[in-house]
């Protein structure tokens, strides 16, 4: 019955979202594109880190390639070929760096998946500037920006529903598992290098989509653009605000920190990367475990603070004491 | 061909040699003690057993299957489990998610139904019935050892590792984990069992192997090795001298 009505709330959202090009403006489009976007970014970056606790920050990498392989080949083939080729590419690096990397412990992680991005960068821009002799490309497709909003939903939809499916399977115990301790999964009989390498690599083609669908946006690429690591770390803070082991909490996250950083960057152009670190620290400091893990804690405490009084008894010692503690 | 054969088995540190040429064999059904001071190199044997570390030389085999060098879930499904000597839990999974884990990850299908109900019973066989729901943080160390038992034994091993599993039992748990364990025996499987406490090690197991400083010591029926001068001597000064 919950699913039910969970599956029917998300459909009519699906729906009533669908329909904004309808009434929103071509700002609104623009702005909802970039929304949709990094819910999309974030929501399939945690489909990886957030069980696995692997931190990285390859976002823009495969972001990047997916803006790119659209702006070379979008005159050569129709546009689900060239979403399709770009997901190809992706998943073929992603392959290979997952191979790489996934033998890799915490920080090293995150320093290579860092590294990487840069390295993809400055390769493209090599081959950009030795072989073709050209830095940037102009990218005109013939659809307009709310088609590009409707395939970007879809991808979210879409990731939401893998998201949804793995929480409820096998595959979701086997991430909570190398999540907790990779050594007693393995001992459990979990192959878990191939469990991270395949939902690495799933994620990855979901994030080298996002900047396959958004690169007509741009009608103008190049590296520097494409290849942002502000992307990454937007896409990590996103997830972690929200909470990267939920279903929703990425969204959660991404909703509002978009809409922040719109403004920011709209009115403070030249301090916005400054803010940005101070919020990324704030986060990791007021909230590690995400807004709806706080929010769950909170109404726990007020559900089991309310049946103490109605029944009348005495708070427990320990986190009860603390209470009264903090309140004076 | 033995059940269990390690041969010439070494592992090193850097500079350290943690287990030094260790050979010896487990015949099917057996419960053996590997028993030795403290850093001589038990649980370092173990660990390459279960596949937690690769060897530096020397081999594993299991009823003629190479284990060394497979990866460590590949070991499981061939048949070995274990605990570990500081318990690990799966700390945000519930008591029973733990157990289903090991089930629905081992060799075979099984339907996520007819775990549940394994799961149940395993936990019943520990002496945690009822008790699934909790989180697995939530249980006492002895509580948590128990359900690292139950999860072993989910993944059906025919070899069964376990590291000090008795230590800190109070003596009527005590004697509970004794029964226990000659009950997982008695079922058929092969037990080697790493322990300090030597009225366990006399209760349950045959046969001892003892290491001492990486290299194995002794070997033979656990009443004349735990009587061996050599052996007796390795333990002098240590808190387990009260051996022999
Ligand atoms: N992963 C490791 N890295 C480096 N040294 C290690 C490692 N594991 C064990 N050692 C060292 O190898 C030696 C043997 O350790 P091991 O844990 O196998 O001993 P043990 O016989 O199980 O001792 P105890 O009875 O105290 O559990 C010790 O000197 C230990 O410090
Ligand atoms: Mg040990």
């Amino acid at each position: 019955m919950k699913t039910i009505l969970g599956l029917a709330a998300a459909a009519i959202a699906f729906a009533g979202l669908a329909a904004a090009p309808l009434y929103l403006g071509t700002y609104g489009i623009g702005l909802m594109i970039g929304l949709i976007g990094y819910v999309t970014l974030a929501s399939a970056w945690a489909l990886f880190s957030g069980p696995t606790r692997f931190v990285s920050l390859a976002t823009v990498a495969f972001f990047g390639i997916g803006a790119y392989t659209v702006s070379v080949f979008y005159e050569s083939f129709p546009p689900l070929v060239v979403l399709g080729l770009a997901a190809l590419i992706g998943l073929g690096v992603s392959l290979l760096v997952g191979l790489a990397t996934l033998r890799l412990a915490g920080v090293y992680f995150v320093i290579f998946t860092f590294g990487l991005a840069e390295l993809i960068r400055q390769l493209v821009t090599w081959y950009e500037v030795n072989i073709t002799g050209t830095l940037g490309r102009y990218l005109f497709v013939s659809y307009g920006p709310e088609v590009v909003y409707w395939q970007l939903l879809v991808l979210c939809a879409v990731t939401f529903g893998i998201g949804y499916l793995i929480q409820r399977s096998r595959l979701g115990l086997a991430l909570k598992m190398i999540g907790d301790d990779e050594v007693v999964a393995e001992h459990c009989g979990l192959p878990t290098a191939r469990v991270k390498l395949a939902l690495f690599a799933l994620s990855s083609v979901i994030i080298t989509l996002v900047g396959a669908i958004q690169a007509p946006r741009w009608t103008y690429i190049e590296p520097t653009i494409v290849f942002n690591p502000t992307i990454s770390f937007l896409t990590l803070i996103m997830a972690l605000l929200g909470g990267a082991t939920r279903l929703w909490g990425p969204a959660v996250g991404a909703v509002p920190l978009f809409l922040l950083f719109e403004w920011l960057s709209a009115n403070f152009p030249d301090h916005y990367s400054i803010i940005l670190g101070l919020l990324f620290m704030a986060i990791v400091f007021v909230l590690p475990r995400g807004v709806l893990d706080f929010l769950e804690g909170l109404t726990a405490r007020m559900k089991s603070e309310r049946s103490r009084q109605a029944a009348g008894t005495a708070p427990e010692h320990g986190k009860g004491r603390l209470a009264e503690g903090e309140a004076k | 061909m033995a059940f269990l054969e390690i041969s010439d088995l070494s592992k090193r540190f850097g500079g350290l040699t943690a287990v030094n040429h260790v050979s010896f064999e487990l015949a099917q059904g057996e419960v053996v003690a590997l028993l030795g001071p403290n850093g001589s190199g038990k649980t370092t044997v173990l660990n390459m057993i279960s596949g937690l570390l690769p060897v530096s030389g020397g081999s594993i085999t299991l009823q003629g299957k190479r284990l060394s060098g497979l990866p460590a879930h590949r070991i499981a499904h061939a048949g070995v489990a274990r605990t570990f000597q500081l318990v690990r839990v799966l700390p945000s999974l519930t008591v029973s998610e733990n157990i289903l884990a090991a089930i629905l990850f081992r060799a075979g299908h099984t339907s996520e139904q007819e775990a549940r109900i394994e799961a149940a019973d395993l936990l019943a066989a520990v002496g945690l019935e009822g008790r699934g729901g909790e989180k697995a943080t939530d249980l006492t160390y002895i509580d948590q050892k128990r359900m690292e038992l139950a999860r072993a034994l989910a993944s059906r091993p025919k070899l069964l590792l376990l590291d000090e599993w008795l230590a800190g039992l109070n003596p009527s748990e005590l004697r509970i984990g004794i029964d226990l364990i000659a009950k997982l025996n008695a079922r058929g499987i092969t037990i080697l069992l790493v322990e300090h406490v030597m009225d366990a090690v006399r209760a349950l197991c045959p046969r001892a192997v003892v290491m001492n400083a990486g290299s194995k010591l002794a070997d033979g029926p656990t009443a004349d090795v735990l009587r061996d001068p050599e052996v007796v001597r390795a333990y002098l000064g240590e808190p387990h001298a009260a051996v022999a």
